[in-house]
C-alpha cells in the first residue's frame, strides 16, 4: 500500500512550471529516492509533499488522508516530517535540546503545564531527556550534547537534523538532499543511518544528487528534470535508463532516441 | 533503559548548561547591591526599586525578543495599560491593589490576544514598526482622554501594594517586596523557558521553518509569547504605580521603550539573567549620567551602540569570552 501518494502535481511559479504533474506512489516501508538534476524542480516537490508550499494543482495524499491543502502542522502531526537542504539548526540552543524541540508533537502541554508541572508533565521532561539521549547516541552525536549546536561542525549538524526529526517518530520521513556538502566519509556513515532508519520501518523520502548513494540504498528511484517525472523504477532499471542517462549527461533529447 | 544512575544526572548537567558560574556571579552581584542600598538608603532605594520592577518589564520583553526572537518596541503600551489600569481601580473605585494588578494584567492579556493576532503576521522590520506604532498609540491615548486619564495630570495617590490592613509604606519594605516579586517572576519565567513551550518558543528564534517541520505551531506560540511579555509588562506597569505613588503618560511612553530595549541588549537579549542584570546596570547607570541633564539620552545610546558593538550577547554572555581563553 503506498502511505504517500501524488497525483497530477503540479506547481507554477508566474510563467514557470516547477512541477510538472508528478505521479508518485510511496510504498508503506520503502526508501524511496527521487532524483535529478539542479533545478530538476525535487525541493519545490519535497514543499509542496510537506506542506510548506501550496500546489497549483494536483493533488496529495498521506496515510490514506488527502492533505492537498491541510496546513503544514497538521500534516507535520500525522507523522511526515521534513529535513531542509540548508540545515536548519536552532542557535543558541544544545545538541541535546535540538532534539528535544523534536519530540514536540510526540509530547504535549503549554504554559499551564510548565508553570505547574503536574506528575505527568515531570514525567515527560525526563522521557524527552532520555529520547534525546538515545537518538543522539544512535546517531553518534552523545559525546557532544551540551555543546551548542552552531558549533557543531556541518558534517555532524546534519546528523544532529536527523536525529531532530527522528524525535518526532515520523511516519515518513523526507530528507532534502542529507549528503549535501558531506565528505566520503561522512556520507558513507550518513547512508548507513538511513538504511537503518528505513529498516526499523520507517518510510524515507530521499532527495538526493548523489546518484551513486542513491542507487546503492534506495530500493526505488524516481527522477526529475525539467519539472516532470521523466522515469521510475529500481536502481538497476534507473541506471539503464537512457533518459536518465541523458538528462545527467546533458544530452540533447532525442539525440540518442 | 538507561539505568537510573545517569537519569538523575542528565537534569543536574542541563542546569550547569543553563546558567554558567559567570551568571551566578552576575545574580549574586545583583542581589548585593539590593542588599548594599537596603543598608545605605536614601535616594538609591529608589533608584533600585525601579530597577526591579524594569527587571519585571524585561523578564516579560525577553520572552518575545529574546527566547521568541521577534522584534517589539511597543511593550510598554501594555505597562501603560497595567499602570492605568491599577491607578483608575484603586483611586476611583477604591479596589485593593493587589486585585487591582491582576484585573489589569487579565486586561492588557486580552488586549495583548487581540492586537497581536493581526499585528504577528508582520516580520522583523514591519513587526518592529507595528509594534513601535503601538506603543506610540497608547501614549498617545493616555495623553488624549482625559476623562478616564486626565492626561498630563496623571493620577495621584495610588495606594501602596498591601494585603487587607497590612501595606508596604516604608521604602525599604518596597525594595524587599519588590525583589522577592521579581525573584517570583524570574522563577516563573525559568519554569515557561525550560518546558515543551520553552523549548518551542527558542526553536522558532532559531529556524522558523524547521520548527514548523517538527510541528511547532509558529503563529500561535509567537501570539502567547507576545502576551506573555504584556502580562510582564503590565505587572510592571502596575507596581510602578503602586511603588510610585503616581503615574502620568510620561512614565510609559517612548521613552520607556527605549530604556527597558537598552536594559534587554546591555544585560543579553536571550540570555536568562540578562533582563535582571540590565534592568540594574542600566538603572544605576542612570544615576551616574543623571548629572549630565538633557545629555541623558546620549549616554543611554552611547552604552546601547557600545553593547551592540562590544558584546553584542550583553553582559552575561562575557562569561563565555572567559571560557573561551581558558580553553585556549
Amino acid at each position: 500500500m503506498a502511505l504517500l501518494t501524488t497525483k497530477a502535481l503540479t506547481k507554477h511559479f508566474d510563467g514557470l512550471v516547477a512541477n510538472n504533474a508528478i505521479d508518485l506512489d510511496v510504498p508503506q516501508g520503502s526508501l524511496f529516492a527521487v532524483i535529478g538534476p539542479n533545478g530538476a524542480g525535487k525541493t519545490t516537490f519535497f514543499s509542496m509533499v510537506s506542506g510548506f508550499l501550496a500546489s497549483t494543482s494536483g493533488s496529495i495524499a498521506f496515510d490514506g488522508r488527502d492533505i492537498t491543502r491541510v496546513p503544514q502542522h497538521e500534516i507535520a502531526a500525522m507523522g511526515l516530517v521534513r529535513t531542509f537542504q540548508l540545515v536548519q539548526l536552532f542557535k543558541g540552543m544544545s545538541v541535546a535540546e535540538n532534539v528535544e524541540v523534536g519530540c514536540h508533537l510526540a509530547t504535549k502541554g503549554g504554559v499551564a503545564a510548565s508553570l505547574f508541572r503536574p506528575a505527568w508533565f515531570r514525567k515527560q521532561e525526563l522521557e524527552v531527556r532520555e529520547r534525546a539521549h538515545e537518538l543522539l547516541e544512535f546517531v553518534g552525536l552523545s559525546a557532544q550534547a551540551d555543546l551548542d549546536a552552531e558549533l557543531l561542525p556541518y558534517g555532524q549538524q546534519r546528523l544532529l537534523e536527523l536525529a531532530r526529526a527522528l524525535a518526532a517518530k515520523p511516519k515518513l520521513l523526507l530528507l532534502d538532499e542529507p549528503a549535501a556538502g558531506l565528505n566520503t566519509h561522512e556520507t558513507e556513515g550518513l547512508a548507513e543511518i538511513i538504511q537503518k532508519i528505513n529498516a526499523q520501518g520507517t518510510t524515507v523520502l530521499l532527495i538526493e544528487h548523489d546518484v551513486a548513494l542513491v542507487t546503492r540504498i534506495a530500493d526505488r528511484i524516481a527522477v526529475l528534470d525539467f519539472g516532470r517525472k521523466i522515469a521510475e523504477g529500481t536502481p538497476e532499471e534507473i541506471k539503464a535508463h537512457p533518459e536518465v542517462i541523458a538528462a545527467y549527461l546533458g544530452v540533447e533529447e532525442g539525440a540518442n532516441a | 533503559m538507561t539505568s537510573p544512575a545517569i537519569t538523575s544526572a542528565k537534569p543536574a548537567a542541563k542546569f550547569a548548561s543553563r546558567f554558567d558560574r559567570f551568571q551566578i556571579g552576575l545574580l549574586a552581584l545583583a542581589g548585593l547591591s539590593v542588599a548594599g542600598t537596603l543598608m545605605y538608603g536614601g535616594y538609591l532605594l529608589t533608584v533600585m526599586q525601579l530597577a526591579m520592577i524594569y527587571g519585571v518589564f524585561c523578564i516579560g520583553l525577553n520572552f518575545f525578543m529574546g527566547y521568541t526572537g521577534q522584534a517589539s518596541f511597543g511593550q510598554n503600551a501594555f505597562a501603560c495599560i497595567g499602570g492605568y489600569g491599577t491607578a483608575i481601580l484603586c483611586v476611583q473605585y477604591g479596589w485593593e491593589p493587589v486585585l487591582a494588578l491582576i484585573a489589569s494584567m487579565v486586561i492588557a492579556g486580552f488586549f495583548a490576544l487581540i492586537i497581536g493576532y493581526p499585528t504577528l503576521r508582520l516580520r522583523g522590520h514591519y513587526l518592529a514598526m507595528a509594534t513601535f506604532s503601538l506603543g506610540l498609540i497608547t501614549y498617545d491615548i493616555s495623553i488624549q482622554w482625559t476623562s478616564v486619564t486626565q492626561g498630563y495630570m496623571g493620577y495621584a495617590g495610588i495606594p501602596p501594594l498591601g494585603i487587607g490592613s497590612f501595606t508596604i509604606d516604608s521604602e525599604r519594605w518596597k525594595l524587599v517586596a519588590l525583589a522577592v516579586l521579581l525573584m517570583f517572576s524570574f522563577w516563573l519565567s525559568l519554569r515557561m523557558r525550560d518546558s515543551r513551550f520553552g523549548r518551542g518558543l527558542r526553536a522558532i528564534a532559531g529556524s522558523e521553518s524547521g520548527a514548523a517541520a517538527l510541528g511547532v505551531r509558529v503563529p500561535r506560540f509567537k501570539l502567547i509569547a507576545f502576551v506573555v511579555a504584556a502580562l510582564y509588562a503590565s505587572a510592571a506597569g502596575s507596581l510602578f504605580a503602586h511603588t510610585v505613588g503616581f503615574i502620568s503618560p510620561e512614565v510609559y511612553g517612548p521613552q520607556m521603550a527605549v530604556m527597558t530595549f537598552t536594559m534587554l541588549f546591555v544585560g543579553g537579549v536571550g540570555t536568562i539573567v540578562g533582563p535582571i542584570i540590565g534592568a540594574v546596570v542600566t538603572s544605576l547607570l542612570q544615576e551616574v549620567v543623571r548629572g549630565s541633564g538633557h545629555f541623558q539620552d546620549i549616554a543611554y545610546a552611547v552604552v546601547l551602540l557600545a553593547t551592540l558593538i562590544y558584546a553584542p550577547k550583553g553582559l552575561s554572555a562575557l562569561g563565555a569570552l572567559f571560557r573561551r581563553k581558558k580553553e585556549a
